[in-house]
Order: structure tokens, then sequence, then C-alpha cells
């Protein structure tokens, strides 16, 4: 066995070390040693995005990052999308949408809504398909997530 | 008329019944803290994996673990031999799906013989994954590699490799000698077929062939178990029915199901693949060896190789109608692959087939038969898409033969109150003519559809549901709170949509409800989340649990004011003395003087109701087909379901939505690709290809509510039917769009387009 790395990284802002198998993915990472568990896993293989992470404010499928990558790099994860006030909008209009069914999704489809919403406040119905077109829900037929990710918008822009 | 208990209270003004809460679990979902099955760590805690066939049918002739044995951080492995050997050959229902309980066993890990490609033969405890998976690599088993089929009408042939030696085909009730791979033939008879098909102007008759689809729920099998000194198992995990992961385990491991603790955590759907209980008793049997909590997930590859999937199919029908338009004759044969095991859901897909129409002369056979694949599991309306396609995809035929509308044709024949069904009874209220109105007065069905290579399919669809047994407990806080205690696994909303039953008998806001699922020792007995029953069954036991409740605190009133109980009416959230208006206290302030009156209250309730309402949806899609590449899109999706009465519209919306999106993706995507050596290519979701959001367009919900009136509220259940239209839907917009009709699923691009070019000659 390859002796563990030391890593440094932000994770939500607060610096995180840990140590790591050069083996072991983020996403393994983020919930077996860090116990960050909204961060789900549903495939390890890069196809379904409910592993999504934010890594220097880009979407990456944490299951095809490996940790030992990440020293240095900022990442932020579900835990860190809602805030001491409340939640963030994307959050509000998802319970309000009922965008969710088994929720086991939803982490990921946020946490990369959220990338699109930062760069494109008001983008177009079309274009949140394709953003999301990486993230596979299989409860919802994704009519609901879309409405939500387009009222999150809206409520974002005004604000 | 049959006879029917009437429980349908008629209520028009509901308080909570029929409003949108956010749902209580909502947050926790919202902001990664919700606990799923694989989010568990446990102090001490093991991880396992298990070795699976690299074959799809082979004797397993030796099983060597001395290597991995010897791999620092390997603590146990454990092969079919661990596990003892069940005789138990009679048939046990898990609630959605029924199975030979010595198959249950045998299903766990290979004993003899691998049946199918990924079939689990040993597991591996060690003090991480990556050690557990490196170990695997050094077991070594040798196999006698057997002939293997994977064709089910091939399967049923004399002469075909037997999947199991000593399976005996059961036919038309009676027990056979016959040694086959077909385990059961079974017919439904109605009127008289001859003289239906010589009553018939017109006759349409195909043949249709679908493959093995997977349930595709994102978050893969998992299960924590620790089996303690003291011989108590505790098992994590998240299935679709804490009690039936008990049942099975008691079964498998021969251990009371008093010694056997289940506690669900949240579960990342199901769709009636997460009922089985695959790794539970692997890990429970590896936690027994070591002394450890021991830990399981599958991988992706294994969820699509080894649970799951539901049937392919091949399916006959041939249908007669008038020159007016009377459906007169249906002749159906249905040959579904059980997988591994016997079990298929043929019966189910028999049953519901041709429930939406008023046939005189029906006869309908199937057939279940095992072959090489992974055993079969219930997929959301189990048996009823593939049936439902092929009977469709018939009718719409017949409607353009006779120049007739689709929905006039349907609306001809329609199934009502009182008309007898092909499988027998008699229908009760049910409302499909009400949900083909509905289309036919729909702004979607009366738009303009223009231009090239554009079409629209209508297809009606139906589900019995199921009723089944249910508990809740609840306990009234001194605020006049309540904490409900419910046993049903929830996979999508089902918390709220049961707690605002309760609420609406009490008066009180759903908020003021604080719902949970209980585990195995601490609700009543609780059948699966499956059959459409949650919020029918489950929460029928919490409407009862609350009338409990509203006369425990009636009689707590009435020692309060030193009258009698008969005195006290409840309305609004309030008791008062009939007596004496005066004499009058809300809910919440009688639930504060529960301790002067006596103590605590808690209400309970156990139903088994037997009034499931059947449930109708039709599916209209327009799509474009790109005749250069053959791939359909789908322009416009609108779907008409009879929910009897939605008590939580918008996840009522959300299951006929999400239905919808698995029924498009198995009418143009998905299918199992095995080689010819019985290998599963494409286990991974890259290539086993489930609809992504830029695939589907909005979803139109239309609610249709036809009270069922074997339920206090009127509820139907809505889960399943919304996946049954769309296959046959889609076939038929495609044959409006370009002239072909397909008879074989999925519909991808290469399928369409060879049908084009048989069709219509060459490639353009």
């Amino acid at each position: 066995m390859a002796k563990k790395v030391h890593v440094t990284t932000t994770i939500n802002g607060e610096e995180r070390e840990f140590l790591c198998e050069p083996r072991q993915t983020l996403l393994e990472v983020l919930r077996d040693d860090l116990d960050l568990t909204g961060t789900k896993e549903g495939c390890s293989n890069g196809n379904c995005g409910a592993c999504s992470v934010l890594l220097g404010g880009k979407v990456v499928d944490s299951c095809l990052v490996m940790a030992v990558e990440t020293e240095g790099q900022d990442i932020e994860t579900i835990e860190g999308v809602a805030s001491p006030e409340g939640l963030h909008p994307l959050q509000q209009k998802f319970l309000e949408h009922a965008a969710l069914q088994c929720g086991i999704c939803t982490p990921g489809f946020i946490v990369a809504a959220k990338a699109l919403l930062e760069k494109e406040p008001n983008p177009s119905e079309e274009r949140i398909r394709l953003y999301l077109a990486g993230n596979l829900c299989r409860c919802t037929g994704y009519d609901k997530i879309v409405r939500a990710v387009q009222d999150a918008a809206a409520v974002m822009s005004k604000a | 008329m049959a006879t029917q208990t009437e429980d349908f209270l008629g209520i028009t003004d509901y308080k909570v019944v029929g409003s949108s809460p956010v749902r209580h679990d909502g947050v926790d979902k919202v902001t990664g803290r919700a606990i799923y099955g694989t989010d568990l760590n446990l102090p001490d805690m093991l991880f396992a994996k298990v070795l699976r066939s690299p074959h799809a049918h082979a004797r397993v002739k030796s099983i060597d673990t001395s290597k991995a044995e010897a791999l620092p951080g390997v603590k146990a492995i454990v092969t079919g031999a661990d596990l003892v050997e069940s005789a138990e050959d009679e048939m046990a229902d898990l609630g959605e799906e029924i199975v030979r309980i010595k198959d249950l066993t045998a299903a766990v890990l290979a004993h003899e013989k691998v049946l199918y490609h990924g079939y689990p033969v040993a597991a591996v405890a060690a003090s991480n994954i990556h050690i557990a998976e490196e170990a695997l690599d050094l077991i070594t088993v040798d196999y006698e590699v057997l002939p293997h089929v994977l064709d089910v009408r091939e399967a049923m042939k004399d002469g075909a490799p037997l999947v199991h030696e000593d399976q005996k085909t059961k036919s038309l009730g009676e027990q056979t000698d016959k040694v086959s791979n077909i385990s059961s033939h079974f017919r439904t008879e109605l009127g008289d077929i001859k003289q239906g098909f010589e009553d018939a102007d017109i006759i349409v008759e195909r043949e249709f062939n679908t493959e093995m689809v997977h349930q595709g729920y994102i978050e893969p099998q998992n299960a924590t178990a620790h089996w303690n000194a003291d011989g108590v198992i505790t098992v994590w995990c998240s299935n679709q029915g804490a009690f039936g992961v008990r049942d099975q385990l008691a079964k498998i491991l021969a251990v009371p199901v008093s010694k056997i603790k289940v506690i669900p955590l949240e579960i990342g759907g199901g769709f009636g693949g997460k009922i089985k209980a695959y790794l539970e008793p692997i890990a429970a049997v590896l936690s027994k060896k070591t002394g450890h909590p021991v830990k399981m997930i599958m991988t992706r590859t294994e969820v699509l190789q080894a649970t799951g999937p539901t049937s392919g199919s091949w399916v006959r029908v041939k249908m007669g109608a008038t020159h007016e338009g009377k459906l007169v004759a249906a002749e159906c044969e249905l040959v579904y692959e059980s997988g591994a095991f016997a079990g298929s859901p043929v019966g189910a897909g028999a049953r519901n087939m041709l429930v939406p129409y008023d046939i005189p002369n029906a006869v309908v056979d199937g057939y279940d038969v095992t072959v090489n694949k992974p055993s079969t599991s219930a997929y959301r309306a189990p048996g009823t898409t593939n049936a439902v396609f092929a009977a469709e995809v018939v009718v719409d035929e017949l409607a353009e033969k006779l120049n007739m509308d689709p929905i006039d044709f349907r609306l001809r024949n329609s199934a009502k109150e009182g008309t007898r069904r092909a499988d027998g009874p008699l229908n009760k209220r049910i409302g499909h003519v009400e949900c083909l109105e509905a289309v036919k007065a729909s702004e979607h069905y009366n738009s303009k559809l223009e231009g090239k290579n554009v079409g629209r399919g209508v297809a009606s669809g139906f589900w019995g549901n199921g009723g089944g047994v249910s508990s809740a407990s609840a306990s009234v806080n001194a605020d006049g709170t309540i904490n409900l205690v419910e046993g049903s696994t929830d996979i999508g909303g089902t918390r709220t949509s049961i707690a605002m039953q309760m609420a609406e008998v009490l008066g009180i806001s759903v908020e003021d409800i604080r719902p949970q699922v209980g585990d195995t020792d601490s609700v009543g007995y609780t059948g699966v989340t499956g059959g459409s029953r949650t919020t029918f069954a489950t929460g029928w036991a919490a409407y009862k649990c609350a009338q409990d409740i509203k006369e425990q605190m009636s009689a707590r009133a009435a020692i309060m004011w030193e009258i009698s109980e008969d005195d006290i009416e409840f309305d609004e959230a309030v008791f008062q003395s009939k007596s004496d208006p005066s004499k009058s206290i809300t809910f919440k302030e009688m639930a504060g003087k529960l301790d002067s009156t006596g103590g605590p209250v808690m209400g309970r309730a156990t139903v088994k109701p037997s009034g499931a309402g059947g449930a109708f949806a039709i599916v209209l899609v327009d799509v474009e087909v790109d005749e250069e590449t053959g791939k359909v899109e789908i322009l416009r999706a609108s779907i008409f379901q009879d929910v009897g009465k939605a008590i939580y519209p918008p996840y009522v919306e959300g299951q006929m939505q999400g239905g919808v999106a698995q029924g498009i993706g198995w009418a143009l995507n998905e299918e199992y690709v095995y080689d010819e050596n019985g290998v599963l290519r494409n286990s991974s979701l890259l290539d086993y290809r489930m609809p992504t959001c830029l695939d589907l367009p909005m979803i139109e919900t239309h609610i249709i509510e036809v009270p069922n009136p074997g339920h206090p509220y009127g509820v139907r259940g809505v889960g399943e039917v919304p996946i049954c239209p769309p296959p046959a839907a889609v076939a038929s917009a495609i044959y409006r769009a370009v002239g072909v009709r397909i008879d074989d699923l999925p519909m991808s691009p290469g399928r369409v387009l060879e049908s084009m070019w048989s069709e219509n000659g060459a490639a353009k």
C-alpha cells in the first residue's frame, strides 16, 4: 500500500487538512474521511452527477477527481450552500416546487445549478437543461427541477 | 354487481387535504443533511465486497479463498456454504413480487451453480473497501461453464439449456412432471373467443418484443449489519420495506424475527427494485464471523448486473372490432423472462392490459420463463408496461383502420363501473371515461401539429393498485402538536401525504405533526412501499390513528367537564358539549390538559384495507423523427390521470411526470444488451441510457379526481400507472410522423432508421 499523502484544501470556506491514499477519490475522502456525506455516490464513474461539487468554482464529478489533486484547491459542497441566515434561494425553490422526490440527486443538482446561476443569472430553459444534463434524476422527469431553477434565477436577479 | 364497502366520506371542503405544504423532510434533503443508507458510518466498521460470476451459466466446482484470506486487512470471507440452504419450496409474497423461499437463499450467494453474469459467489470483509476489492482478485473459482439461454422463446423450446434441472412447469393450476424453463403457464378466459372473432369485421394481430430494463434508481443498493454477541441482528438499509427485509432475513438466516431489528434510513429511489434483500444477509453473516458491523455498497455495474431489472418479453395481441367500432374480441399471449428464478410479473401484465376496455370475448395466456439473466424484480406497475405497449398499439391500429379518432374509439369501448374485466372482476367506480374526455377537451389534443416528420400519439394504461397492511402510532404533545410514527419507507413525500390525512381529521395544520418512519422495533407491521399503496393504506392508518386520538381526547374533555362522552362533539378542531355549548375547548388547549385528566394520550391504528381503487392514465405525446439519424425527439407530453383524490398535489404531479419520463426512456433508449456469451455489455449509466433533462420537455399534468369509494378521502394510488402508456403513445406518434409501426422496444435511432428503410426502401 502506498503511503498516505497530506493534502491541504479549502472546503466550504474553511481550511481542511487530510491524509489520503493516492487511490482515493475526492468523493471517498469527502464522504468517508471528512464526514461530508451530503455529496452522494450514484455511479462512481462520472455518469450521474450525484457527487457534483465545485472545484475552483467549476462543477466536477468528485468521483472523477483524485483527492490528492485537490492540494491547494477551493472546494464547495452541498453543506456549504446554505448559510446561517437560511437556505439558498435554490434550496428554497426546490422545496416550494417539489423538485425532489427521493432526494438522492438533489445535492448534485443544487450545486450544479448554483454554478450555472453564478455565471449566467438569467438562463433560458434550454440552457438550464443543457447545463444540468450531466445530473441524472430518475424520480421527477426534471419538470419541477427546471422550474425551481428558473424561479430561483428570477428571485436572485431581483435581489 | 359486486358488493363493496363505501368508505368514501364525500367531504368537499377539505382543510389540509389537497394543499401544498413543504414536506417535513425537505430541508434535510436540500441541505445534504438527510442520512441515506450509505451515509451511515459506525465505529469499528468493516467494508465488504462481493465476487461475481463472469459466466452466464456455470457449475461452481471449487472456491479457493486462501490467498485472499492471507491479505493483510482481510477479516472474513463467506461463500454459499456459510448460508443454510433452504428447502422450503413454497412461494413467499414480498409485497409487490412473489418468490420461492429456497430461491431467496440461493440468490444471495451461489450454492452449486451461477445462473447469470454477475451472480454473487463470495464476499470479503476487510478493514477498508480497497482491501476488500483487492482480495476479490485473489479468490480462485473453478467453474465448469454450461450452455446458457438468453432468449425467452428459445428458452421455452424442448432441448433448451435448463436454468434449473429440477424446475417443472405448473400449467393451468396443475403441477406437471415436465422439466422446463417454463415455470408456469396460466390463462384467463371471458366469453366465447371464437364467436368474438367471427363477429369482428376488422382484425389486427401483432407481435412485440421488449428487452429487460432497469429501475435506474440513483442510489445503489447498500446495507450495514451488526450481528451482536447476544444474537440480536441490527440492519441499517435503504429498502422499500423494513419489515420485508426482516422477513427475508429471518428466512435466509433461520433466525426468529424478534432477533432482527431493521432500521430504515433514507432511500434514494426504488421503483420496485429495492424490495429484495441482496446485501443485507451477506453483511449479517460477515458481521457474525467478525464481530464487527459490516457495511456494503454496490457499484453501479453490480446494480445493473445483479439487481432489478424487469422482464424482457414477447407478446402477441390479436384484437377484432366491428365496422361500427365495437371491440368484440381480444386474444393475447404473454411470454415474460423471470431471469434466473421463477416469478416474473407476467400475471399483473395479463390482468391489467385489457382493463381500459369493455371486451366481451377475451383470452389471455401467460408464461413465466427462466433464462440466464438476473432474477427480475418489481418495476413500477410490474409487468404492465410491456403488455399495455402491445395492447395499445393494436387498439391504435384498429382505430386507424376504422377511420375513427383514437380517443373516440376508446370512448366507444371504454370500461365503466359495472362492466366485466377480461380477467373476471366487475369494475367498481373507475375513471377511464373521465380521463378520455379530459384528453378530448384539452388544448394539447386540439392544438395543430405541423411540420415534416412530426406525429402525435396517445395511449391508455391501467394499474390495479395495492392495499396491504399498515400501522401508525402517535403521541400528543402538551402544546397540541403530534409525533407520528408510521411504517412506510418514504421514497417521495409520503411522510407528508400520510400526516396530512391525520391533520385533516384533527383540524390541525400539517406542520403541527412531526411524522417519522419507524424501525421494526418501534412501529407496527407495515408492508413495503410499493403497489401505489402508501398514501392509500398508511394514510388510512394515520386517519384511523387520528380518530383514536380524537376519541381519547373527547373522553378527557368529558372527565374535565364531568359530563358524558356522548355529550361531546368535535368539529373544526374544537371539542364542545352538545347540551351546554359554553363548554368548549380547542384541540390544542385540550392537549395541555392531558396531565390533569389522566396522563398522556397516544393513538394507534392498524389497517388492512381491501378497497384499493384501480387507476387509469392516458398519455399524449408529440414527436419529431430525424430522418437522417432515426432519433426521436419528444416535442410535447401530457398526462391525464385519475388519482381519486390528490392528497398532496405537487407530489401527485411529480409521480405522474416521473412515470412518464421512465416510460419515455423505456420507449426510446433503455435496454439490457447481452453478448453471445451472456455477458451484459452496457452496465454503466453512460451505456444504459436513461433520459437526461435535455431529452425531455416539460410534462403537462392533468389531475382527474374520480373518488375511490374504498377510501375515506377517495384516494387511489398514483405512483405506478403513469409509466404504462408512454411506449405505446410514442410508437403511435412515430407511426403518424413517418409511417412505420415499430413493435419492438426500445425505439432507438438505429431501430427507427431500419424500420423506415424496410418500409420505404433504401436510405434517402
